[in-house]
């Protein structure tokens, strides 16, 4: 084995990190005779890096040279980085020795583009192909479709691919073309389609060919730069909605920007990453996908942006006293889920469970409500005293975020 | 107060409940057959395994409750926490009783205790599903050690039987003492008496195959290269990744 590998293979995972999809969940797949491993479908994180992201894939790239000069990207070609490049041999023994000692799930393959996107394209094509026909791996497979690259290499990655991503990175055309002069948002946009009608026309074909090949079983995802350019929460919550509308789009990511290239003007000089905005936004995300909530609810043009103190639940629940208090014991599934400091897991919980008799507060704690903030928002088999209508949704704030009032008002303090 | 004395196998804990239906006592604590008895006791019994018994407790429970709750109960038995077979025992019992499923009741104590003892044991089943880390060996068998808080060797072994088909290998419970064994067509419980070949879990340097020690290496070298150092949060990395479960884990050892 070649000596280098070790720095190749540090050099190259350092290059990749920045993506922060991991996920391996979205297909089953079970052995075959004669071939390596299965997927499952819930998704398995091996390990967790010391930022606390979980690693499930070997994600890493193909080569870190690149033609295009992304401000935000740590490859682009003005910077002065170590370089490096895999073979298809290479890469294909590390996942599967890897895959084998039960370090991965499977393998995350991106690459800086090289030539041409085609070009580029090709080769990531080829590490796949190479690892489900001739080594017949059953593990998850997720490449990176390179912007540019055409339809035909597009639905041949989606024959080998689990998942198929192309990185959005800057929510609003305009900012995108500040940053990656070569690029604009139908470079994005059109790979995206080339999956999506890859997608479609698979289906079709496997309603008369049942065995063929699942292309792109768990569908695609993007990613989304934060904080790197001027965009608000409405703005980027408003991208993700029109993502999510497109069939096969199964997770956006968001990522706090990491000040990678600290030379360039057109970016910010943080100090921190925007971890907690970043949060919020997932926690957004989450009320998008799992909680019915629509995007004008969550962020609109009067409060374009998320709090960063308070979940945009219990934000959204702060500006909508009218909707509450809800009563635990006879409020249909979609309102519990409405209620802060009720999941999807406690809600379902208390659907169950009410069914034997009236719930009171002692057992919706021991369920898993977290009655530090639902208090404020039901009603249940015992007298509700302190809800959001008998204080007031300033009260509630204050009690929450633990902030004391403004002290040059007085005020009388009626605590329960 | 009622003690049971059983020989604390799960056989016996079904035997137990069978013997209480007979009797028309049921006991508040169950013990083992030497453990001292508390003050006050009124009654005790010793439980005397039997597989007919035990069988007709189960395939009673089969016929009344839906795969998911025996599924429930065993994970339970298998938590090997300290008071669990009593929450067992008052569940079979109150599920018995009642004429129709109190599966969901969350409510009541008992139903919501062994659900999330149940939770615990799938919650490090599924860890262990995570962290198992193989070693090749010079004869091309892949070694893990585990030592996980509950018994979740035999919850584990599928996805792994599945997963490795093609390959040999052992993932060996230390603190049992037992371990599964698959050699590619079936899948044998074993246990080693001395334990030569490997040394706190990690086999021996002249035992492993000719690349291993440089995969582990490049494993390593991956993990600390896939840190966002900006972004290190030791809180949330140990929170996903207990202390506990890195004896065994390749890449928190020191390079």
């Amino acid at each position: 084995m070649n000596p280098n590998l070790l720095s190749k293979l540090e050099i190259l995972a350092e290059s990749a990190k920045y993506d922060v999809s991991c996920a391996s969940s979205g297909v089953t797949r079970a052995k075959t005779a004669g071939g390596i491993g299965n997927t499952a479908g819930w998704g398995i994180c091996h390990s967790f890096t010391e930022d606390g992201r979980c690693v499930s894939l070997l994600k890493i790239m193909l080569t870190n040279y690149c033609i295009y000069d992304c401000a935000y990207c740590v490859n682009r070609r003005s910077n002065d980085v170590r370089r490096a490049a895999f073979s298809v041999e290479e890469l294909v023994d590390l996942t599967l020795g890897f895959y084998r000692r039960n370090y991965i799930e499977g393998l995350f393959l991106s690459s800086g583009v090289i030539n041409n996107p085609d070009y580029t394209m090709e080769r990531l094509v080829g590490v796949a192909r190479e690892l489900r026909t001739t080594h017949r791996f059953n593990g998850y497979i997720h490449l990176k479709s390179i912007p540019g690259a055409s339809e035909a290499l597009v639905h041949e990655a989606g024959l080998y691919a689990d998942r198929l991503s192309v990185n959005i990175e800057i929510a609003t055309e305009k900012n995108l073309k500040l940053l990656a002069p070569e690029k604009n948002h139908e470079s994005v946009f059109k790979p995206m389609e080339f999956i999506q009608q890859g997608m479609l026309e698979n289906a079709e074909l496997r309603k008369n060919a049942p065995k063929l090949r699942k292309f792109a079983p768990a569908g695609q995802s993007t990613q989304m730069i934060i904080g790197a350019t001027d965009e608000t929460d409405n703005q980027i919550l408003h991208t993700t909605d029109m993502l999510y509308a497109k069939p096969g789009m199964k997770r956006v990511y968001y990522s706090g920007y990491i000040p990678v290239n600290t030379n360039d003007e057109r970016l910010p000089m943080l100090r921190q990453p925007p971890l907690v905005r970043e949060h919020r936004l997932y926690q957004a995300d989450w009320l998008l996908r799992f909680y019915g909530f629509k995007v004008d609810e969550i962020v609109d043009d009067r409060y374009p942006n998320l709090e960063l103190e308070l979940d945009p639940k219990l934000s959204w629940a702060l500006r909508h006293p009218e909707a509450f208090p809800v009563d635990v014991n006879t409020a249909d599934y979609a309102l519990l889920l409405r209620i802060p400091g009720v999941g999807v897991k406690s809600a379902n919980t208390i659907v169950m469970a009410r069914r034997f008799g009236k719930l009171g507060t002692a057992d919706l704690k021991k369920i898993g409500v977290v009655m530090k903030k639902a208090q404020y928002f039901i009603t249940c088999k015992e007298l509700a005293i302190r809800t959001v209508h008998e204080t007031s949704p300033e009260y509630v704030r204050r009690k929450l975020t633990g902030k004391k009032p403004d002290s040059s008002q007085l005020e009388i303090q009626f605590d329960w | 107060m009622i003690v049971f004395h059983y020989d604390k196998s799960f056989e016996g804990l079904l035997t137990a409940i069978f013997d209480a239906y007979l009797r028309k006592t049921f006991p508040h604590r169950l013990l083992l057959p030497d453990e001292p008895e508390p003050l006050f006791c009124e009654g005790t019994h010793t439980v005397i395994t039997d597989p007919e018994k035990s069988e007709r407790v189960w395939k009673s429970l089969e016929k009344k409750v839906d795969k998911n709750t025996l599924n429930m109960i065993s994970y339970a038995w298998l938590s090997e926490l300290p008071g669990a077979d009593e929450v067992i025992f008052r569940y079979i019992r109150k599920t018995i009783d009642s004429p129709h499923s109190i599966a969901t009741n969350f409510a009541d104590d008992d139903v919501l205790q062994l659900r999330q003892i149940a939770l615990k044991t799938s919650r490090e089943k599924q860890r262990m599903i995570e962290f198992v880390r193989f070693q090749k060996t010079s004869d091309d068998t892949y070694f893990a050690a585990i030592e996980p808080d509950h018994n979740v060797l035999p919850l584990i072994i599928t996805h792994f039987r599945d997963r490795y088909a093609d390959q040999q290998f052992i993932i060996y419970d230390l603190k049992r003492n037992y371990g599964m064994y698959s050699d590619t067509r079936q899948v044998t419980e074993m246990s080693f008496t001395e334990s030569e070949l490997f040394d706190r879990g990690k086999v021996k340097d002249h035992l492993l195959a000719e690349n291993e020690v440089l995969y582990q290496r490049l494993w390593k070298r991956y993990f600390k290269a896939i840190t966002i150092r900006e972004r290190i949060n030791p809180k949330l990395h140990r929170q996903h990744l207990p202390r506990r479960y890195w004896k065994y884990l390749t890449e928190k050892d020191p390079e």
